[in-house]
């Protein structure tokens, strides 16, 4: 049935009966209806995403003309394929829940972006943006998942950690390590767009699944509204409390509405295991541990993620993806398996030699500083991991990950031997 | 921040207690009116232009307040707005406007000849004088819900009615996205840019959507008299100048006002007015005659003294620092300047601002003197 399941997310008439059943049933879902409809609904639609005018079109008292954006002083990913074209065609569309392409486009509008940093400059409202608004959003995909072509290629989905070798990395040099990603649950809108009910749900849905994990996931939620000061302080030494999000690429896209309502941390108790609910998407999942064993990491996260998919099965519900896109998620950026595993490691020497970019660019790497995004190396620390999202697995990409770090570290003990180093063959991108 | 049309019914699927907000922390007006009821009552209705209920109370739901201070909380989107969600607005404008009822009609006086006085304010104290309002233009929708055509659509139609203007009033508008780094040097000096908003207050309600596309600034040539076009009012007026001379200041005020009234009408696109609520203005807390009339004085003395506030209090009067609203005053300069807005005229609300200062110029004086001034304290107005 997962697979059937899976393969349907195209057929968006069968997610619009899957949204009205919804409303008739009660609390208690029955996934033997969705078998039900699966069967004669796939044989019956072949959905063409050209045919994809979902919800009814907006009315307007403005042409497009009137009302296309000023991006000349712009350099994001959106500015660079929003033709005047493209912007009349789709500006009068609407996803089935109401979301419209201004909307989707506002946080690049308002974020003109930075001559250096290429940000992607548009979100997505709901699931079937990514249909309804596809003739902007597929070259975006492509530009930023470097040639991905989300028009043909098809993206595998791949969580047997049991393949990956040679996870274990030299615990003098890799402090920590931890691989995240991120889940939406189908039928209920992403949080650029959703609802305080609809935000509401996806909390009740993941923490009544979250509830269902044992052994060492046994955990416990933490609502943002309701956590003790003492609580809070214990999070915020975790270095597991997220904020409200002050950065206007995601405010400007309206995830911020409703803080703190509905948003929470779970973790289990010990606290390798984490997940953010309703932060910039519906759950942010997150596996890690102190110093380099890497494989434990991933088998953790592949455990744990395809138990919390069971029980939200058990329930009626299942996770966004589809075999174009892979795993459904708010930013362009984050799609196909969303994964970033990283390591922080240290590396003071490798770090200074010039070929050091280089040597991360072959090896599809990218280095941050240890606060994360757009901070500094601190120490000759730093936070190594994998550049892709789509068109490879996850056991793919941790494996990239493993391979490359532990490429990285033999060249730091050699630099530390004296001896000299080698600018490895670029690895090919897509497999 | 504005949903499509249909978003709204797709809300209405789920039940009302599922979709109201949780107000328990929170300390506006909005906050304080809007129970459950009321939002089961009103959240299926929008206007003919598509703002809903979520759409008003979206910034009160997002700036919770402080426990001193009583914001808003809610915004309209076009005039409409007041009366679709009056049964939410209205208490919230007798909240805000000292118990204005919904029956209640507002006075609009522009006759600056109906002000006494105003032109003898001591300019050793008084060292600047100035006098602002806002005005909406009908067939618009507002800063928080219009989309970037209708913002492009006021902004000409703006500069067509302001670059006509002539005489005294004879100016330039200066685009944000395309003035010179010169211009904008300039502008900063005479104190006129405004900036992208950056409290949350405005934010969350989508009035900095697109910035600066629509936005900017038009002047006179003398620099007494300027308009902001697209900030968080289709137009703020402001009469400015140095000294006391507020009877000047405002004659020009109304004087300007009344000749760029006359040429949006001429093209069948008035201001937004009516006789309960005066002017309708994107906040609450600025209908009726949207003017905030006020003077830079120096009062070190008057200010640290025990009955400063009172005083004010009962001349209708608010202090803010130099720097604006929430900034503190520096070298006991103080911007002083009618607290009413709803429920009295524009000469009545300059005129306690023209007397009032007056009245507290010369306590100043007395107290420099080392004489009391407790024979000088007002009654309340």
């Amino acid at each position: 049935l997962l697979k059937h399941v899976r393969n349907i997310s195209r057929h968006r008439t069968f997610l619009n009966m899957i949204h009205s059943f919804s409303r008739i049933l009660s609390s208690k879902r029955n996934i033997g209806i969705l078998s039900l409809m699966g069967g004669s609904v796939a044989a019956g639609f072949l959905l063409q995403r050209e045919h994809a005018s979902a919800g009814s079109p907006l009315r307007r008292r403005y042409p497009a003309s009137s009302e296309y954006p000023d991006l000349r002083q712009h350099n994001n990913c959106m500015a660079s394929n929003l033709t005047p074209a493209i912007y009349a065609k789709l500006c009068d569309k609407t996803t089935p829940n109401g979301y419209t392409l201004d909307q989707a486009i506002q946080t690049g509008v308002d974020n003109p972006g930075h001559p250096f940093i290429k940000t992607v400059g548009m979100v997505a409202g709901d699931e079937e943006s990514y249909e309804v608004f596809a003739d902007l959003l597929d070259p975006i995909i492509k530009e930023r998942h470097n040639g991905y072509d989300p028009c043909v290629m098809k993206h595998p989905t791949d969580l047997d950690s049991s393949k990956i070798h040679s996870g274990q990395f030299d615990d003098r040099y890799v402090l920590s390590s931890r691989v995240r990603t991120g889940r939406s649950i189908r039928g209920l809108s992403l949080p650029p767009a959703c609802t305080r009910a609809e935000r509401r749900e996806v909390e009740r849905v993941v923490v009544d699944a979250l509830a269902g994990l044992k052994g060492d996931l046994t955990g416990r939620y933490y609502s943002l509204t309701q956590m003790t000061e003492k609580e809070q302080q214990q999070l915020i030494d975790d270095h597991f409390l997220f904020d409200k999000p002050v950065s206007p690429l995601l405010t400007c896209a309206g995830m911020a509405r409703d803080w703190p309502d509905a948003r929470g941390i779970w973790h289990n108790n010990e606290k390798t295991f984490l997940i953010w609910i309703n932060e910039e998407d519906h759950t942010r999942v997150i596996s890690m541990e102190k110093g380099g064993n890497m494989k434990r990491v991933f088998d953790r996260f592949c455990r744990g993620l395809k138990e919390v998919e069971r029980l939200i099965q058990e329930r009626g519900w299942e996770f966004m993806w589809n075999e174009r896109l892979g795993y459904i998620l708010t930013c362009p950026s984050n799609l196909g398996t969303g994964l970033r595993a990283g390591v922080h490691v240290k590396l003071p020497l490798l770090s200074k030699d010039p070929r050091f970019s280089k040597i991360l660019d072959n090896l599809r790497l990218q280095k941050r500083g240890t606060g994360g995004v757009d901070t500094a190396a601190v120490g000759g620390v730093f936070d190594i991991s994998n550049l892709d999202r789509l068109g490879q697995s996850e056991v793919q990409l941790v494996q990239t990950v493993v391979d490359g770090v532990n490429y990285l570290i033999e060249c730091e003990k050699r630099l530390e031997r004296g001896q000299d180093i080698k600018v490895p063959p670029p690895i090919k991108q897509f497999k | 921040m504005p949903f499509g049309n249909t978003h709204n019914n797709f809300k209405l699927n789920y039940k009302v207690e599922e979709e109201y907000p949780d107000l328990s922390k929170h300390n506006n007006h909005m906050a304080k009116v809007l129970t459950k009821e009321l939002y089961g009552k009103l959240r299926d209705k929008q206007t003919s232009s598509g703002y809903t209920l979520d759409d008003v109370i979206q910034t009160g739901i997002d700036n919770p307040g402080h426990p001193f201070i009583m914001t808003v909380g809610c915004v309209a989107g076009d005039e409409e707005s007041y009366e679709v969600f009056k049964d939410l607005l209205d208490p919230v404008i007798s909240d805000r406007h000292g118990g204005y009822k919904p029956t209640d009609k507002h006075k609009t006086d522009l006759n600056f000849e109906n002000l006494k006085g105003g032109d003898d304010l001591d300019p050793n104290y008084v060292l600047s004088s100035r006098v602002r309002t806002g005005r909406s233009i009908k067939g618009y929708t507002l800063p928080p819900h219009n989309s970037r055509g209708e913002r492009r659509a006021i902004e000409k139609l703006s500069i067509e009615a302001l670059t006509s203007l002539e005489g005294e009033f004879k100016g330039k508008y200066y685009p944000l996205k395309s003035m010179t780094d010169a211009e904008q040097e300039q502008l900063i000096n005479d104190h006129f840019l405004f900036d992208k908003p950056v409290s949350p207050l405005l934010t969350c309600a989508g009035m900095a959507r697109d910035w600066p596309d629509g936005r900017g600034i038009w002047h006179n040539d003398d620099k007494t008299f300027l308009v902001w076009v697209n900030e968080e009012d289709h137009l703020r007026v402001i009469s400015m100048q140095k000294g006391g001379n507020m009877r000047e200041v405002f004659r020009r005020f109304c004087v300007g006002l009344q000749k760029i009234e006359e040429i949006f009408k001429k093209h069948n696109h008035g201001f937004m007015w009516n006789e309960h609520l005066g002017y309708i203005l994107t906040c609450p807390s600025n209908l009726g005659t949207g003017l905030r009339g006020g003077v830079h004085v120096k009062l070190p003395k008057l200010s640290t003294h025990a009955k400063f506030e009172e005083i004010l209090t009962r001349l209708r009067l608010q202090k803010r620092g130099t720097g604006g609203v929430d900034t503190a005053s520096v070298g006991g300069v103080f911007d002083i300047s009618n607290a009413d807005r709803l429920g009295s005229s524009e000469v009545e609300q300059v005129q306690l601002v023209v007397d009032g200062v007056k009245l507290m110029v010369e306590m100043e004086k007395k107290l420099e003197k080392g004489e009391a001034i407790d024979s000088m304290i007002p009654a309340q107005k």
